[in-house]
């Protein structure tokens, strides 16, 4: 039997064919992306909750109205100004650490703009964690500890928000997502941009690399970095309850 | 003198392209397999807003999708809509919906859900506010508003 040969096909055209494949599936495929601006929403406020005074200097007010308009403060403002108006509003009374205590500020004034940041002293720090301890608070002096640190880690003192210092964010029903998403974007990144700056003033390197590499790493020194980070400049930013907000508004 | 010689021309084969085939196949299932899907379709038209600070989440098991805009298919108007799992639905329906995608989670990791909200830009804040009260009721507290990014502004 005479055996016939067979020829060789030529594969040349193959990477061809597979490259057609792989450009189909990457036209094709939708790739979800998950990425966006986090929040932690409050938990739901029970009926019976009281209001708590809060001093008019405490709160920066920020509100959105039908027209896409922003009212930071009881003045209009343009979503552009916001983020420079929410660090202002920050660390207008100094930190203690990188901002200097502004001369203009007028303290202890009823009709004061901006909150009042007390020092965090060391000496008071020690003595207070160890009446927690004698007290059988754990907890509460697990939170002087974090002072402590963070005093240690900076190298000095610092001068702390009031606890009832916080960004406030009012949104009509009528306002544009896109506009509440920036207006939500800025004043975070108001609140980055300080923690990025004394970040890399005190530990050579930009906050966001600190937490990318603590995600990475979970080294508990970076997390003591993290925390006095946070302590000197909380992210606070709370939206107020909604209400209706088309009748008698302006 | 004559080592530095290069006018020789040595003549070499051409390289062979048999392996290409393999590459590319392997280039292939990678990107099959590293691409997550989108396991449903989307029934509403969501232009996302762009915003700098964002935040990418590395589990991506533990989301859950709200998508809100105006329905695709323009017979079903041009409101703005909520759509959850694969069906338009009500705000009072997110309550039991939390509840429902908690259950597909692992005991250990129901208390991580995150709740990613695909909502269209020129959505009217007074829907979203009302998802956001019912996730607030629902205890579903971990909120990411989608976006695409761009550069800080200065």
């Amino acid at each position: 039997m005479a055996r016939r040969e067979i020829p060789e096909i030529n594969a040349g055209s193959m990477a061809d064919i597979a490259f057609l494949l792989l450009i189909f599936w990457l036209v094709t495929t939708t790739i979800d992306s998950d990425e966006g601006v986090k929040r932690q929403l409050p938990p739901p406020v029970p009926p019976d909750m009281e209001q708590q005074e809060v001093k008019d200097g405490d709160v920066y007010n920020v509100r959105t109205n039908f027209r896409d308009e922003l009212l930071v403060e009881k003045e209009v403002m343009s979503i552009g100004q916001l983020k420079d108006g929410a660090k202002d509003f920050l660390i207008a009374t100094g930190t203690g650490l990188l901002h200097p205590e502004r001369p203009n500020v007028t303290l202890g004034d009823d009709n004061m703009k901006y909150p009042e940041r007390q020092w965090v002293r060391k000496s008071e720090l020690i003595l207070l964690e160890q009446s927690y301890l004698a007290a059988g608070q754990p907890k509460a002096a697990e939170r002087v500890r974090e002072k402590l640190t963070a005093i240690e880690l900076f190298g000095g003192d610092y001068k702390e928000l009031p606890g009832s210092a916080l960004i406030s964010l009012q949104t009509d029903r009528s306002t544009s997502y896109d506009l509440y998403l920036q207006v939500q974007n800025e004043l975070e990144a108001a609140i980055n941009e300080l923690r990025d700056e004394l970040s890399l003033a005190k530990f050579n390197e930009s906050y966001a690399e600190l937490e990318e590499r603590y995600s990475r790493t979970k080294e508990a020194s970076l997390l003591d970095k993290i925390k006095s980070i946070r302590l000197v400049f909380p992210q606070r930013i709370s939206e107020a309850e909604p209400r209706d907000a088309s009748q008698g508004y302006y | 003198m004559s080592k530095f010689k290069k006018n020789k021309k040595r003549e070499s084969g051409a390289i062979s392209t048999a392996s290409l085939p393999d590459i590319v196949f392997m280039l292939l299932f990678f990107f099959m397999v590293a691409t997550v899907l989108r396991t449903e379709e989307e029934m509403v038209k969501v232009v996302r807003p762009e915003a700098s600070e964002i935040y990418k989440i590395e589990k991506k098991h533990l989301i859950r999708y709200i998508n809100i805009g105006p329905p695709q298919d323009k017979r079903y108007g041009t409101e703005p809509v909520i759509q959850l799992n694969d069906q338009f639905s009500d705000v009072a329906q997110i309550r039991d919906w939390v509840e429902n995608e908690r259950l597909t989670l692992a005991e250990a990791e129901q208390t991580k859900m995150w709740v990613s909200m695909k909502v269209d830009q020129d959505t009217k804040m007074g829907v979203v506010t009302d998802v956001k009260q019912e996730l607030r009721k629902a205890s579903a507290l971990k909120v990411l508003y989608s976006a695409s990014s761009r550069e800080r502004t200065n």
